[in-house]
């Protein structure tokens, strides 16, 4: 059942550590190692906790206009990127919803992109198919990617190179780490400080185990990086984004900087802008809210959300029991004159209405070094 | 033999008729993950086999509970809905779900033996 799952350079090492593995965008991936989510959870907001996250796409956009080119499936700010700085994005179809988000650096000679698993392959024929003239795509399935999260990530990796304690909070840069060229990013999806590290695949396990080896880092599965980024109120794509939902919907405007919006240098001019920029002015239909449970029962994706009456408000996207806040944290859209914080709405939930309020996220508060 | 179990990861130890007690297995605790709640039955409603008679929910996924034999519950575990993990703790012990008046023993009979449950695990 597993023999066409791909596997990632550290699979052989999750193995060892007794991971339980599962099929996860192709993949064979670790959901948690012998600990279980909840302590893997715990051990990420209070030390460190290493994920295999080379699943995930990793490629290159090289040529002079590629950040000018880039911007035409983006509404987002390339052109002005400074070296060294990373900013969230996302691409966008024509009616202005999103293909995928993903993580954009700049660097000295090219653009490096850190794209989702499930999505990378749409992604990588999207950009041949409208940028492929104005600037070389590369993918690098040669490159492991690590994530090292926690308070205690950055004591933890300056014992390999002191120097990644200089980055802030999305920013980058070259380190040597046991003996491998990586390319360093201070960001992650957990809502802690931390770093993602780009590794040559052969030199993977050996920074893995050089890592594990220290005293405040252990090992944390997929399992755990959902509750962690849930908790963190980071959407996850294919469930709380998709190709159906417009980033002002999604409540992720934040993301779109001043200059692409209406009255900017270099506004629109990426797919569905019209749609966005609509929206921007005239608020959105439906809105990307956090919801807190007010009884111990977890409300999964899929729970319809209804008024004190029944009446349908919305959708659950996300959900689980908030191992950190310790009570049941989830996302969900609902109509916008629903989406009000403190705002008292029900989850149906196996027949019953389970009290729930619109709560402003992230659940944690995020601990990044800015 | 007083304790069976079923297809469902489910054992029933049925010393008590009476009382028969039932929990999930080792394997489905370690199936779940960390359990952080459960939907205990009323006391004193009647369930056919097979029926749906509670919920089992971990960080990660929720499991139905069904019901081994036909029978009424006569005790749901409180211990267990205030330490949810007692289910991954001690799940053929202190962390059973609930207690049932058996009303039909030839169901217990179609159930699997330890030898059976044990084969069972080995083709997972």
């Amino acid at each position: 059942m597993t023999a066409h799952l791909l596997r990632t350079p550290l699979h052989a090492l999750h193995v060892e550590l007794g991971a339980k593995m599962v099929p996860f965008a192709g993949y064979d991936m670790p959901v948690n190692y012998p600990g279980g989510i909840l302590a893997e959870h715990r051990h990420c907001r209070d030390f460190a906790a290493l994920f295999d996250v080379s699943h995930m796409g990793q490629l290159q956009l090289r040529g002079d206009d590629a950040a000018a080119a880039l911007e035409t499936l983006v509404p987002m700010d390339v052109v002005d990127l400074p070296v060294g700085k990373q900013r969230y994005a996302f691409f966008t179809n024509a009616a202005g919803g999103l293909l995928d988000d993903l993580m954009v650096t700049r660097r000295a000679d090219h653009l490096f992109l850190v794209v989702n698993a499930a999505c990378k392959e749409a992604d990588q024929r999207h950009l041949v198919t409208h940028i492929g003239h104005r600037c070389t795509m590369v993918p690098l399935p040669e490159r492991a990617l690590l994530a090292l999260q926690g308070p205690a990530a950055v004591t933890a990796l300056a014992q390999l190179d002191a120097g990644v304690a200089d980055l802030t909070f999305m920013t980058g840069g070259d380190f040597t780490l046991a003996g491998a060229s990586c390319f360093v990013t201070r960001s992650g999806y957990t809502g802690e400080d931390g770093f993602e590290i780009s590794v040559p695949a052969d030199a993977a396990e050996r920074l893995a185990r050089a890592l594990l080896a220290l005293p405040d880092v252990k090992p944390a599965g997929l399992g755990a990086r959902d509750t962690l980024r849930l908790e963190a109120g980071l959407c996850l794509y294919g469930h709380d984004i998709n190709e159906n939902t417009t980033p002002v919907e999604a409540v992720l405007t934040w993301a779109i900087q001043k200059v692409r919006r209406p009255g900017g240098a270099r506004a629109g001019g990426y797919p569905g802008a019209a749609v966005i920029e609509s929206q921007l002015a005239l608020g959105p239909k439906i809105k990307r809210v956090g919801l807190a449970g007010l009884e111990k029962v977890p409300v999964r994706e899929g729970a319809p959300i209804v008024d004190a009456q029944g009446h349908k408000l919305g959708h659950v996207t996300s959900g689980t029991l908030g191992p950190t806040v310790f009570e049941p944290v989830a996302m969900a859209y609902l109509a916008a004159n629903h989406a009000i914080a403190h705002h008292e709405v029900y989850a149906e939930v196996r027949g019953k209405r389970l009290p729930m309020r619109v709560a402003p996220m992230p659940f944690t508060p995020h601990r990044y070094h800015r | 033999m007083t304790t069976m179990f079923t297809p469902d990861h489910e054992w029933i130890n049925i010393e008590d008729h009476e009382a028969a007690v039932v929990g999930i297995t080792l394997h489905a605790q370690d199936a779940l993950g960390d359990v952080v709640f459960v939907d205990l039955p009323e006391v004193g409603r009647t369930y056919k086999k097979g029926e749906v008679a509670g919920v089992v929910e971990s960080v990660k996924a929720a499991a139905d509970i069904y019901m081994p034999v036909d029978g009424e519950i006569v005790e749901v575990n409180e211990a267990l809905r205030a330490d949810p993990a007692l289910a991954n703790r001690d799940p053929m012990g202190e962390g059973w779900f609930f207690k049932v008046h058996v009303t039909d023993m030839g169901h217990f009979d179609q159930l699997m033996d330890p030898p059976a449950y044990d084969a069972l695990l080995k083709t997972l």
